[in-house]
């Protein structure tokens, strides 16, 4: 009987916590705000891809932007970061399965994507776009500080951890 | 007696970190003598590296390569022995072996860089001598 009781009440605990949960995923749904994205846990892709810029997370574009990127390492906004071809392989692979649309299912940055819609920048998705819209001066991009839309740190200070929810 | 000479042991290298050389990396003098070798196959009078051809390179305004990198300092600031910055905003350890023990101490990086810098501002490969020249002037930073 006691063990029924205590079972039943794991339960509701369980529940409630999961009820509390899907509550807040839905309001973070709606304002586009308090989901983490984790941090980049891929060794080559943290030490290459963030020599030059921060290491963003995949989850920020989807998997045909991350190939298209890795496919034109040569001219990379104007610069030449060309891999060796075993280490970009490898890199594509781990961007394009943690892509934003990875597994058939879109994240919060894949709002307002066409299907074939391939940004080459994280700055170029309409989310991205209405997220700094109105919060950020378009100047402050060029604050010798932040020097680059692709410097997330300057502002978001835990955006290596992928926490971006400091606006 | 012992303990002395223990003592005397322990410190050896510690005292060998300080006064030799900041090029006495096993690992860096591997790359010089590559480099050597083939500056001698580039060009039979090369009679050795030169910081100061090295900090040449190193200051010079190119114009063949790309307009926002006319020179290493365009990124790496006129100080080697102070950290620079990218196009993308993010911090550059210091070039200055004296500051960054580790540089050119790993073949594959060496190469990535120089493949990759010397493109967008030269315009064009380095050659072995420029690369060792670079890395013998940074080696005395």
């Amino acid at each position: 009987m006691t063990r029924t009781i205590l079972a039943l009440a794991a339960v509701a605990t369980i529940g409630s916590a999961i009820a509390a949960a899907t509550v807040t995923a839905a309001r973070a749904d709606r304002d586009g705000e308090g989901r983490r994205l984790g941090a980049v846990t891929d060794m080559a892709t943290i030490e290459e891809c963030g020599a030059c810029h921060m290491a963003f997370q995949p989850a920020m574009l989807p998997a045909r932007s991350w190939t298209a990127i890795m496919n034109g390492l040569s001219d990379h906004f104007g610069e030449n970061a060309a891999l060796p071809d075993d280490k970009a392989k490898a890199i594509t692979g781990y961007l394009v399965a943690n892509a934003g649309d990875a597994s058939g299912r879109d994240n919060h940055f894949m709002r307002g994507l066409g299907a074939s819609d391939t940004p080459l920048r994280i700055s170029g998705t309409p989310y991205w776009i209405r997220e700094h819209r109105g919060e950020v001066r378009p100047g402050a991009f060029e604050d010798p500080r932040v020097k680059s839309k692709a410097n997330c740190v300057a502002c978001h200070r835990g955006a290596e951890m992928g926490y971006y929810e400091d606006d | 007696m012992k303990t002395r000479c223990r003592r005397a042991l322990l410190a050896l290298p510690l005292l060998a970190a300080i006064t030799l050389p900041a090029l006495a990396n096993p690992a860096r003098e591997a790359a010089i003598n590559h480099f050597a070798a083939a500056a001698k196959a580039e060009n039979p009078g090369f009679s050795g590296f030169s910081a100061a051809r090295g900090e040449a390179l190193y200051r010079t305004r190119f114009s063949g390569g790309e307009a926002e990198t006319p020179a290493c300092t365009a990124c790496h600031t006129d100080n080697p022995a102070s950290g620079g910055r990218t196009r993308a905003g993010k911090d550059i350890a210091p070039m200055a072996v004296s500051k960054s023990p580790d540089r050119y101490t790993d073949m594959a990086k060496i190469e990535k860089w120089f493949g990759r810098n010397c493109k967008s501002v030269l315009g064009r490969e380095c050659t072995a001598t420029e690369k060792g020249d670079f890395i013998t002037f940074m080696s005395g930073k």
